[in-house]
């Protein structure tokens, strides 16, 4: 099986990328639908400002990212030291700041999934659903959630497959410690800078490539169940 | 059981000022595109909010600007009968009929979904997705969703738009039934002088975002001062007939304030109530009784008004046995009659200038 295949560092790796692409993705989706209603659907100052924060981290290079992060959520950041002292929740060097950077990271391409879906329902749907004596939240619960659904899980699987390929901002941020943040693509870049390495790097390259293309190809066939949803076939 | 409607608000192309109360049974509001209809009905739903104004519903205010009310969609338990249908694409059927259902209040009396279904012809419906239905399905679905939330008025607006002409046929002794037999103020906006004579009790005519006439419908339809701004072609006023008796050679006899009326095949069982749309330019005036003539229909009454138009025709109101008839004739022909109020003349109505989508239920 996958585990004789891999020696336990790679195995290690893969299984670490698994853990922080999933809670990287479950712990910022609710905020990704929020910000994706927002920005679809509200009109409210600042909006531009909120959807250029949103896509920055898409632009910037990722080191930035990471460094801006470590500034923020590292021991010695504000926001960091605050929640070490309320909430004992660390980031600096530990698997939850990987997961937090592979969010950052992914955050861009998971908000852009669901807005697009979003955007796809029309808001004559939801008028109607409020006539019928259906509360803000109810309607957004019973219309509006149900039409965006496969949108969302679009969403979270490209997010997903970002945050496993997450590299220069984890790097930067929570360094590279084999079983605490050592994440697939760290993994297969330490394993290139020693020699004879090569063999192992390949073989998390081949897993690499392999969920990279099932998150696109699943993100591909959700996006169509979404027009089909939405047309009422 | 009314509706009362004040409100003032200004929109890009019009100013709306208008107020109007609609009683039991169906209002319509008529007037060209862009009067401000839509508008109107947007804010009794709620969902447009006027810049003035006072929506009461069955006693319970809706919308009061001056002491700051304003319920929002959901809790004014208003149903709105879109244009589009605008059916949920995820659900069935039956959970779009159910949607408002649920979530009116349990101890309200209200139609079930048994009734709903079998009164709009929709059982064998009930499991499909909206995307497979036809257009009129789509209506008929819409309906029945929003008479089933239980509303206190129910709100159409333009339904038929979007449909064929048989498309209209079909819907339109559904709207009937819906008038008759639940006993819901509805407010039904429309262009069409064919739907509002046929399904309206009340009319209220909107012209430029104000509120020009209202009444019960017999007396709008057959007022002639009110004909040129509806359409002189589309004029006509209605007249409350039942069926007598169908006749061998096809035709069906119609008991009429007027007297006997003979028109095509009516299919519908002798005793039926019906409201039969005559128009203006299909009545002819004769101030002797014509003799010799192929039309069946010659019935006596009396000029109760003339009203002169800018162009060569005259408006002229009959009264025949107390029900009042539209006839549109040229100013040279009533002068040549000397048609004047209170003079004894027939109307002459040929049976099959009367088109069956002119009757309707009455």
């Amino acid at each position: 099986m996958l585990t004789d295949w891999l020696s336990p560092d790679e195995w290690r790796a893969v299984a670490l990328s698994l853990r922080v692409s999933f809670w990287a993705v479950a712990a910022s989706l609710p905020l990704g639908i929020f910000t994706a209603y927002a920005l679809a659907r509200w009109r409210f100052p600042g909006r531009q400002l909120v959807n250029g924060i949103v896509h920055l981290p898409l632009i910037l290079p990722p080191v930035v990212t990471g460094y801006l992060l470590l500034l923020t959520f590292g021991r010695t950041g504000t926001v960091g030291r605050f929640l070490d002292e309320w909430f004992g929740l660390v980031f600096a060097f530990r698997w939850t700041g990987a997961a937090l950077a592979a969010a950052v990271m992914a955050f861009p391409l998971m908000v852009r999934a669901i807005r697009l879906a979003i955007e796809a329902v029309d808001p004559k749907l939801e008028e109607a659903a409020s006539t019928l004596g259906a509360g803000p939240v109810r309607v957004f619960a019973t219309v509006t959630l149900p039409l965006i659904l496969p949108g969302i899980l679009a969403g979270a699987i490209l997010a997903f497959a970002k945050a496993m390929g997450e590299f220069g901002a984890t790097i930067t941020f929570v360094s590279n410690i084999p079983g605490q943040t050592q994440t697939l693509p760290s993994a297969i870049y330490a394993f290139l800078q020693v020699p004879g390495g090569e063999p192992q790097a390949a073989r998390l390259v081949l897993i690499a490539v392999a969920v990279a293309m099932a998150a696109l190809l699943a993100s591909e066939w959700l996006g169509r169940a979404v027009a089909r949803r939405i047309a009422g076939r | 059981m009314t509706l009362e409607v004040r409100l003032t608000h200004r929109l890009p192309g019009v100013a709306l000022d208008l107020a109007f109360d609609a009683p039991a049974g169906l209002t319509t509001l008529f007037g060209r595109s862009g009067a401000g209809k839509t508008t109107v009905v947007n804010a009794v739903a709620g969902l447009l909010r006027p810049d003035a104004g006072r929506i009461v519903a069955e006693g319970t205010v809706l919308l009061d600007t001056d002491s700051g009310i304003c319920l929002p969609p959901h809790r004014r338990r208003v149903g709105y009968v879109f244009q589009d249908a605008r059916l949920f694409p995820h659900l069935t059927v039956r959970q779009n009929l159910l949607y408002g259902n649920r979530l009116a209040p349990v101890d309200e009396p209200g139609a079930t979904l048994d009734r709903i279904v079998e009164l709009l012809g929709i059982g064998p419906l009930l499991d499909r997705r909206p995307g497979a239905l036809s257009g009129g399905e789509k209506s008929r679905v819409a309906l029945g969703r929003a008479i089933l939330a239980k509303p206190r008025v129910l709100l159409m607006d333009e339904p038929l738009a979007a449909l064929d002409e048989a498309r209209k046929a079909e819907i339109l002794p559904y709207l009937e039934r819906l008038r008759d037999e639940i006993g819901l103020p509805m407010l039904y906006v429309s262009h069409s002088l064919a739907e509002v004579a046929r399904l309206a009790t009340t009319i209220v005519l909107i012209e430029a975002g104000r509120c020009t006439a209202a009444g019960p419908a017999a007396n709008i339809l057959s007022d002639p001062a009110l004909a040129p701004g509806m359409g002189l072609r589309e004029a006509g006023a209605i007249l409350p007939a039942r069926v007598a008796a169908q006749e061998d050679d096809g035709l069906t006899r119609l008991d009429t304030a007027a007297g006997p009326v003979w028109l095509p095949r009516v299919p519908a069982t002798p005793g039926t109530a019906l409201r039969v749309r005559i128009l203006a330019q299909d009545v002819m005036i004769a101030t002797r009784r014509p003799e010799a003539l192929s039309a069946l229909n010659v019935l006596p009454g009396r000029v109760v008004a003339l009203r002169e138009g800018e162009g060569p025709g005259v408006m002229v109101q009959l009264s025949l046995g107390g029900a009042p008839i539209l006839a549109r004739i040229t100013r040279r022909s009533a002068a040549a009659l000397g048609l004047a109020p209170g003079r004894e003349v027939y109307a002459v109505l040929k049976a099959v200038s009367v088109a069956a989508e002119s009757i309707g239920g009455g």
